[in-house]
C-alpha cells in the first residue's frame, strides 16, 4: 500500500460521518441467507428466533461496520430488509 | 367526392370483405391484427389500405394465437380492435378468446366460415363453426355471435358487433361464411352521423375506490385503460373484483364465471336480433342463417304460392341462441325445417327449444347452399 | 398476511394486498422484482404510463405485484399482448416479464418475430432452467444431462443461447446477468427502459427448490455461489460464445445498437399517410 494513504487524514477525528441504520422486517423474511452470506462486512448472522414464516430472520451482528453498501437491500427476495442513510444530525440522507 | 380519409358514405357495389372492413372503420374500430386466411383476407388487405388513413394500426402478427392476443392488448390500451379469419384460425385463437372474456376486453372477432374442418375446403363456404362459436374456448362463459345474410349485412353487423362488444365487454364474434364474404352487392354506406356507435362504460370513481371486475347493475364492470392512472390488474386466472388472482376460492370461482355466463344470458332480450317473415300464420317455418337465408326465403314464397303456409325465421345472433322466441313461435307452428352448411349444428339448439314441435334438419356441405328446390323439398314434406 | 411492506422505501411500488409474494425462499424471481423496482425508481418512471405484462409462470406473478396497469396473459403471448399495447398507444413503456419456458417454447415464434420487428417493448427473462410453477419440468433452457421431472435419465435436449437468439432475432440491446449481480441488472434494466426499439435481459436465477435440488444445488446459496464461481463478465463478446455451463457462465451486455423501433416507423408512415388524405378532401 502506498505511503500515502496508510495515514488517516489529519481532521479525522473532528468529522462526523453518516452512520447506517439497517431495517430488518423480520416477518417478511424466508430465511434464504443471501443478506448474510453476501454482506462485505459481515454485518448480519442467522438469528436463534423463529419468525411468522417459521425461519430464522438474520440480525445484526454490528450495525457500526455497515458501509452502506446497500447490497442486502438490493438483492432479498423478499424486501425484508433495508438500510437507510444517518446524517450526523440524525436526519435521513435522501 | 368522397375524399380518401372518410367513411365511403354513399351507395356502393361491394363485396363482403370490403363491406365489413368499411364497417369496421365506420364503427370507430382503430386497430386490426390480423394473419392471412382464405376467405378473410381481403378484410386484411383492405384494412391495411385504409386503417392508416384513420391514424388507426394495421399489423401482421406472426399467426392467429399473436393476433388475438395483439387485439387484446390493444383493446386494453383503448382502441376498438378487431381480428378477422377462417376455421383454422378460428381454431387456434380460442385460448386467447377465453382470455378476452375473462378479461372482459372489448373486441371483434370475425370468422368467414369455410369448409372444414381442418384445412377443409379454404374457398368455399360452409356453416361448421356455430357450435364453435360458442363452445370453443375451454370453460364457462357467455359470448355473442351474428350472422350476416347480406354484403349490406356485413357493414351494418360489424358496426353492431362493436356497439355490442364495447357494451358487454365481451369478444363478439361476426360468423361470415365465404359466399357472403365473396359476393358483390349494393351496399349503402350511411353518413357518420347516421352511424350510431357505442362506448365502454369508464369508471368514475378514483383509482383507490376502482373495482375493475366488479358489475355494475348491468353485470359489466367500468372499463379503465392502461395509461389513465388506475394501476390496474387483469389476468385470466381466476380472480377477485379487484383484479387480483384468487385459484383457491370457490366462492370467487362461482361469482366470476356465473357473472360472465349471466352477463350475456340475462342480458339476452336486448342482444338477440332476428328476422321473421310470414311467420303468424305459417304451418312450417324455416330457421335459418347466413347465405343459406336467401335461398330459404325464396323457398318460403315458392311454398307460399304452391298453397303451403311457409314462413321464415331469419337468425341474426346466433349467440345467445333465440330460445324463448322459437319457443314462441313454436307454439303456433306444426314443423320447423332448417337448412343448414353443416351436418345439424344450430339444429339441435332449435330443437332444444322447440321442444314437441318436430324440427327437420337438412344438412348440406360444399359449394352450394342448400337450393330454394331443396329447401321446398324439405318444406312439403314436413307437412 | 403480514403487511409490514409500507416500511421499505420501494413499498409504494408493490401492491400491498398481493405481498408477500408466493416464491420460494431464495427463488430469484424475488430478485428480478427488486432490481426492476430499483430501476424504476432511480429512473423515477411515471408509474401511470408503464404496463407490465407478463405470461404464464412464477416469474408471470410479477405483474401483480408491481403497483402499475398489469396484465397477466396466457401462456407464451405476453409479448404479442404488449405487441398490441405498444402499438395503440406508443406513449407507454411496456415492459414484459417472463420466464425461459414462457418466452422462448410456447412463445418462442412471437419473441422472435417482436425482436426482428424491433417493438419497443423490454424483455426480462427470469431464465431459471426449468418449467417451476408447474413442479419442474424441462424447458429449452434445460442444460444437458441435468435432471428435472420430465427429463429422469438426463436431459438430452441442447438448450438455446438465449442471449445468442435474441441478438439473431434483431434485439438492439441484449444482456445477461445473474441474480447476483444485482447493480448491473439494475444499470441494464436502466438502460433497456430508455433505449428505443426490443430490448433484452436475460437473468439467470436460481431456482433451488425444484432445479437445484434435483440437481444437487439445495439451496439458493449453493446456487448463487455456482453463479459467483463461474461467472464472467465479457461486455460485448459474441453472444454466441456466450454458455452456460456448471464451469462457466457469460455475463455482460452484447448487444447495444441503434435501430428504428416499429411503433416509431410505423407512426410515421400513418402522419404521412394522413396528410396526403386530408390533402385530398380538401
Amino acid at each position: 500500500m502506498p505511503e500515502r494513504i496508510k495515514h488517516a487524514p489529519l481532521d479525522s477525528k473532528n468529522l462526523k460521518h453518516t452512520t447506517a441504520e439497517i431495517h430488518l422486517i423480520k416477518d417478511q423474511c424466508k430465511g434464504c441467507g443471501y443478506c448474510i452470506e453476501f454482506c462485505p462486512k459481515k454485518v448480519f448472522e442467522e438469528s436463534d428466533e423463529i419468525n411468522a414464516r417459521g425461519v430464522r430472520p438474520p440480525r445484526v451482528v454490528d450495525e457500526s461496520k455497515c458501509i452502506l453498501c446497500c447490497f442486502c437491500t438490493a438483492v432479498c427476495p423478499d424486501f425484508a430488509i433495508y438500510v437507510v442513510e444517518r446524517q450526523p444530525n440524525g436526519e435521513r440522507k435522501t | 367526392m368522397m375524399g380518401k380519409r372518410s367513411l365511403l358514405t354513399g351507395a356502393h357495389f361491394m363485396n363482403g370483405d370490403v363491406a365489413c372492413a368499411e364497417g369496421a372503420i365506420a364503427a370507430g374500430c382503430r386497430f386490426f391484427a390480423g394473419y392471412p386466411i382464405t376467405p378473410a383476407t381481403e378484410i386484411a388487405e383492405h384494412l391495411a389500405e385504409r386503417m392508416p388513413e384513420f391514424g388507426g394500426i394495421y399489423v401482421q402478427m406472426e399467426d392467429e394465437i399473436a393476433s388475438m392476443a395483439a387485439v387484446i392488448g390493444a383493446s386494453y390500451a383503448g382502441c376498438k380492435a378487431m381480428t378477422a379469419t377462417s376455421g383454422p384460425g378460428f381454431s387456434l385463437m380460442q385460448e386467447n378468446i377465453g382470455l378476452a372474456i375473462m378479461t372482459e376486453a372489448p373486441c371483434v372477432v370475425v370468422d368467414i366460415m369455410r369448409g372444414g374442418p381442418s384445412t377443409g375446403q379454404p374457398t368455399l363456404p360452409g356453416q361448421q363453426d356455430v357450435m364453435q362459436a360458442k363452445w370453443g374456448s375451454h370453460g364457462d362463459y357467455g359470448i355473442i355471435a351474428l350472422s350476416p345474410s347480406s354484403v349490406q349485412e356485413m357493414f351494418d353487423l360489424t358496426v353492431e358487433a362493436f356497439n355490442l362488444s364495447e357494451t358487454y365487454r365481451v369478444p363478439t364474434l361476426l360468423m361470415g361464411d365465404e359466399i357472403v364474404a365473396h359476393m358483390w352487392e349494393k351496399v349503402v354506406i350511411p353518413p357518420p352521423e347516421g352511424i350510431r356507435t357505442l362506448n365502454r362504460k369508464k369508471p368514475t370513481v378514483p383509482r383507490d375506490e376502482y373495482l375493475p371486475f366488479k358489475g355494475g347493475e348491468d353485470m359489466v364492470p367500468p372499463m379503465a385503460c392502461f395509461g389513465e392512472g388506475y394501476h390496474f390488474h387483469a389476468t385470466g386466472l381466476t380472480h377477485n373484483e379487484q383484479g387480483y388472482p384468487q385459484t383457491s376460492s370457490s366462492k370467487v370461482q362461482s361469482e366470476l364465471v356465473r357473472r360472465l355466463v349471466q352477463k350475456i344470458s340475462l342480458n339476452a332480450d336486448k342482444i338477440i336480433k332476428f328476422e321473421g317473415i310470414m311467420l303468424e300464420d305459417a304451418d312450417v317455418i324455416v330457421v335459418a342463417y347466413g347465405i343459406v337465408a336467401r335461398g330459404a326465403l325464396s323457398a318460403v314464397r315458392k311454398a307460399r304460392a304452391s298453397g303451403i303456409k311457409a314462413g321464415l325465421l331469419r337468425l341474426i345472433t346466433l349467440w345467445p341462441f333465440p330460445e324463448n322466441q322459437v319457443a314462441e313461435v313454436a307454439r303456433h307452428t306444426k314443423a320447423f325445417v332448417m337448412p343448414e352448411m353443416n351436418c345439424g349444428q344450430l339444429v339441435r339448439e332449435v330443437e332444444r327449444a322447440a321442444k314437441e314441435t318436430p324440427v327437420f334438419s337438412l344438412s348440406k356441405l360444399g359449394e352450394d347452399p342448400p337450393t330454394p328446390a331443396e329447401i321446398l323439398e324439405s318444406i312439403r314434406r314436413s307437412v | 398476511m403480514v403487511q409490514t411492506v409500507p416500511e421499505h422505501p420501494y413499498a409504494g411500488y408493490l401492491r400491498s394486498a398481493m405481498i408477500p409474494h408466493i416464491w420460494c425462499p431464495g427463488c430469484g424471481n424475488g430478485v428480478v422484482l427488486n432490481c426492476f423496482v430499483h430501476a424504476l425508481d432511480e429512473l423515477q418512471v411515471d408509474l401511470d404510463k408503464l404496463v407490465v405484462v407478463s405470461g404464464i409462470g412464477c416469474i408471470g406473478r410479477t405483474a401483480g405485484y408491481i403497483n402499475a396497469d398489469s396484465f397477466h396473459t396466457t401462456h407464451g403471448r405476453a409479448l404479442p399482448f404488449a405487441s398490441g399495447v405498444k402499438l395503440a398507444n406508443p406513449e407507454l413503456q411496456v415492459v414484459v416479464v417472463s420466464g425461459d419456458g414462457d418466452l422462448f417454447a410456447i412463445g418462442g415464434n412471437h419473441f422472435i418475430h417482436a425482436a426482428r420487428r424491433n417493438m419497443g417493448i423490454k424483455v426480462i427473462c427470469a431464465n431459471n432452467f426449468n418449467y417451476g410453477m408447474t413442479g419442474g419440468q424441462q424447458g429449452p433452457t434445460t442444460p444437458l444431462e441435468t435432471f428435472t421431472t420430465t427429463s429422469p435419465y438426463g436431459n438430452i435436449e441442447h438448450p438455446f443461447n438465449l442471449v445468442h437468439l435474441a441478438a439473431a432475432a434483431g434485439a438492439v440491446y441484449v444482456a445477461r446477468w445473474t441474480t447476483l449481480h444485482v447493480r448491473r441488472l439494475t444499470q441494464s434494466i436502466k438502460k433497456a427502459l430508455q433505449k428505443e426499439g426490443f430490448c433484452f435481459i436475460e437473468v439467470v436465477t436460481p431456482c433451488p427448490e425444484i432445479f437445484g435440488r434435483y440437481n444437487k444445488m439445495r439451496s439458493g446459496l449453493e446456487m448463487m455461489d455456482w453463479f459467483k464461481n463461474t461467472s464472467v463478465v465479457e461486455n460485448s463478446s459474441d453472444p454466441a460464445k456466450a454458455d452456460i455451463t456448471f464451469e462457466r457462465i457469460v455475463v455482460g451486455e452484447f448487444v447495444d445498437i441503434e435501430k428504428l423501433s416499429y411503433e416509431k416507423m410505423l407512426h410515421e408512415k400513418i402522419s404521412k399517410i394522413n396528410e396526403k388524405a386530408m390533402e385530398q378532401v380538401s
